[in-house]
């Protein structure tokens, strides 16, 4: 995702300073089908207008970093964390499906995930 | 008997190692005090009155063996519902975790139970912390000890309020924005969000990972200290723990002292928007440590403005990624399970009954920002500003030891207040937030009341990266300035409660 071009940072923060970002409610809807939230048509309404305002607040930061800022993803630089290869104990089969929803024959019991036809 | 809830974490640990107390006689009068007053404060979601009664009599029974126990053995604290604790229920203020009981302790609870630390149960805040109030709870808001008609604030309401109330003399809390400090200042009690990686997130159900801070609260500088140490320390079970000894935490609480410790005023963090009571007690307290010594200087930085926008694409484009977890597929709540549905049916029912309104609305800005065509403008310009806050401290600790800032912007606001204008909730953290994203350490410390409505407000003391020991030297050398002042701790001017039999 973030590879999908260099130079497309300056262009959308140009666009963003010519149009405050905002966002329509059958975009809030692709959103809500893309998280797998089911919203109903009252939720829609209420939540698409917030959310197109929160949206002009957070684009405030187009505005801000030059392009030779580079970004920080974690406070502090620790990388490569590796614990040692060694076997732990773990959590129990019981102790593990222990907060299913349903299971059966020692594993998660799962509604089906093919379609039918 | 003198009431055992009234005293400090420090008194019960001396009652107990004189033997003039017992831990368990210490839990059982927190049980009763949370049964007199928590109908009406409501800061517990669950109270494991057996656990607690039977950790307690463990810490006797070890204490009369003649073991060697740590300085807070025995003493009960309060623990913020988003940390798990095997088999007591842990639900994160959400309904799609209601009845879970997690199958392990995290290391911050493995931590308080070698301390000999004894959990009374689990305090409410915002579902998955996402809130400034813990109106976002799923289940109740918790009410401001100081007044029962305001929040107590959030999302760590719970905690502060549990310790404001004397159900309990600590609590521990988790700082992703502000969650420990701004409840902190609301109630008039101490919360310190340790530095990022100097307390372990492991079995902290995670809203933004790389934020998310467990901290300690308690009234006392000092209580607040001798926690922070018995939970912090590197934790191979987190990969971004800090592998460095815990600083002096404790050692600094004691000492108190200023004299010639360099503190910046943060320019950017005042003014327009700032509750006028709040800036009078800001400014006094920096006075008051003008006058015993510190020298105070104004400090400029400039891209603090940027800090908010930011965060609210940080925080939502890790926490929707983060909660993807929660599909209804291996525990917690599952909607619509009828033979005839698809999985994803199902994931996407539960997730809209097990969901309240401010985390869709996180879920779905964070799913925005991340998504293609967005990610650069976005979360890439997010994460650049994050370099440019952390840039700001540096340049700031160049000249000086410490910044301060008021805690928030005003006193607690009433119930209802800005429960439905997300904008109005998310600007309670405008001084907090630029320390997560930046990773340092930082602590609220009641300072006062402000004259409008008599509550609370808290002086913020942002410290370098693994110097959270200087959060402790300012904290309690204000606290004891001030109670010299007062006559007593800020707590001890709060209301009493309404006890119910």
């Amino acid at each position: 995702m973030a590879g999908s071009g260099r130079n497309q940072p300056v262009i959308l923060r140009n666009q963003l300073d010519q149009f405050m970002p905002s966002i329509t409610r059958e975009e809030v809807a692709h959103l809500a089908r893309l998280a797998r939230i089911e919203l109903t048509d009252a939720e829609l309404d209420h939540l698409a207008p917030q959310l197109d305002q929160i949206i002009a607040l957070v684009g405030q930061v187009s505005q801000v970093a030059a392009d030779d800022i580079p970004p920080t993803s974690h406070a502090l630089p620790i990388t490569n964390v590796m614990r040692p290869d060694e076997n732990v104990p773990c959590l129990t089969p019981e102790q593990a499906l222990a907060g299913a929803p349903a299971a059966e024959e020692q594993r998660f019991r799962v509604p089906r995930i093919l379609e039918e036809d | 008997m003198t009431d055992l809830t009234r005293k400090t974490a420090v008194e019960l640990a001396e009652l107990m190692t004189s033997g003039q107390a017992s831990s368990v006689e210490i839990t059982q009068a927190h049980l009763d005090r949370i049964a007199a007053v928590d109908g009406a404060v409501q800061a517990f979601l669950h109270v494991d009155t057996e656990g607690a009664l039977a950790q307690a009599a463990e810490v006797d029974r070890k204490r009369g063996a003649g073991e060697q126990l740590g300085p807070l053995a025995g003493v009960p604290l309060a623990l913020k519902d988003v940390l798990t604790q095997e088999g007591v229920p842990t639900t994160a203020g959400s309904k799609i975790l209601e009845g879970w009981k997690p199958p392990y302790d995290s290391t911050v609870v493995k931590r308080l139970r070698s301390a000999g630390i004894v959990i009374l149960g689990k305090t409410n805040m915002d579902e998955f912390a996402m809130g400034s109030s813990t109106e976002n709870s799923a289940y109740f808001t918790t009410h401001n000890p100081w007044d029962l008609g305001r929040i107590p604030g959030g999302s760590g309401g719970g905690s502060s309020a549990a310790v404001a109330a004397y159900e309990a003399p600590l609590a521990i809390g988790t700082d992703t924005g502000g969650s420990i400090r701004q409840p902190g200042a609301f109630t008039g009690t101490v919360g310190v969000k340790p530095t990022y990686g100097g307390t372990s997130r492991y079995g902290l159900i995670a809203l933004a990972s790389s934020l998310d801070t467990p901290g300690p609260c308690a009234r006392t500088t000092l209580d607040t200290a001798l926690l922070h140490e018995a939970i912090a320390g590197y934790d191979p079970m987190d990969s971004t723990s800090i592998k460095q000894d815990v600083p002096p935490v404790v050692d600094a609480a004691r000492r108190a002292d200023v004299n010639g410790l360099r503190i910046g005023v943060v320019k950017e963090l005042g003014g327009e928007g700032y509750q006028p009571g709040v800036e009078a007690r800001f400014h006094e307290s920096v006075e008051l440590l003008t006058k015993l010594g510190a020298e105070v200087v104004e400090v400029s930085c400039p891209h603090f403005q940027y800090a908010l926008p930011a965060y609210y694409l940080i925080l939502p484009s890790e926490a929707s990624s983060n909660l993807a977890k929660f599909d209804a597929m291996r525990y917690g709540l599952r909607v619509g399970d009828d033979g005839v549905n698809s999985a994803e049916k199902v994931m996407s029912l539960t997730r809209e009954a097990g969901f309240g309104d401010e985390v869709k609305r996180r879920i779905m800005l964070g799913t925005h920002a991340l998504s293609s065509g967005y990610y650069d403008a976005y979360y890439g310009q997010a994460q650049k500003v994050r370099t440019l806050i952390q840039r700001d401290f540096a340049n700031a600790y160049e000249q000086v030891d410490v910044l301060v800032s008021p805690a928030t912007p005003t006193t607690a606001f009433p119930i209802g207040d800005r429960a439905d204008d997300p904008i109005a909730m998310y600007k309670n953290d405008l001084c907090t937030i630029p320390v997560n994203l930046a990773g340092n350490a930082a602590a609220s410390f009641p300072c006062g009341l402000a004259d409008e409505d008599d509550l609370p407000v808290g002086f913020h003391v942002m410290a370098p990266v693994m110097r959270d020991d200087l959060l402790y030297q300012v904290g309690s050398a204000l606290e004891a300035a001030l109670a010299e002042q007062w006559g007593g701790v800020l707590m001890a001017q709060a209301p009493e409660l309404e006890v119910t039999r």
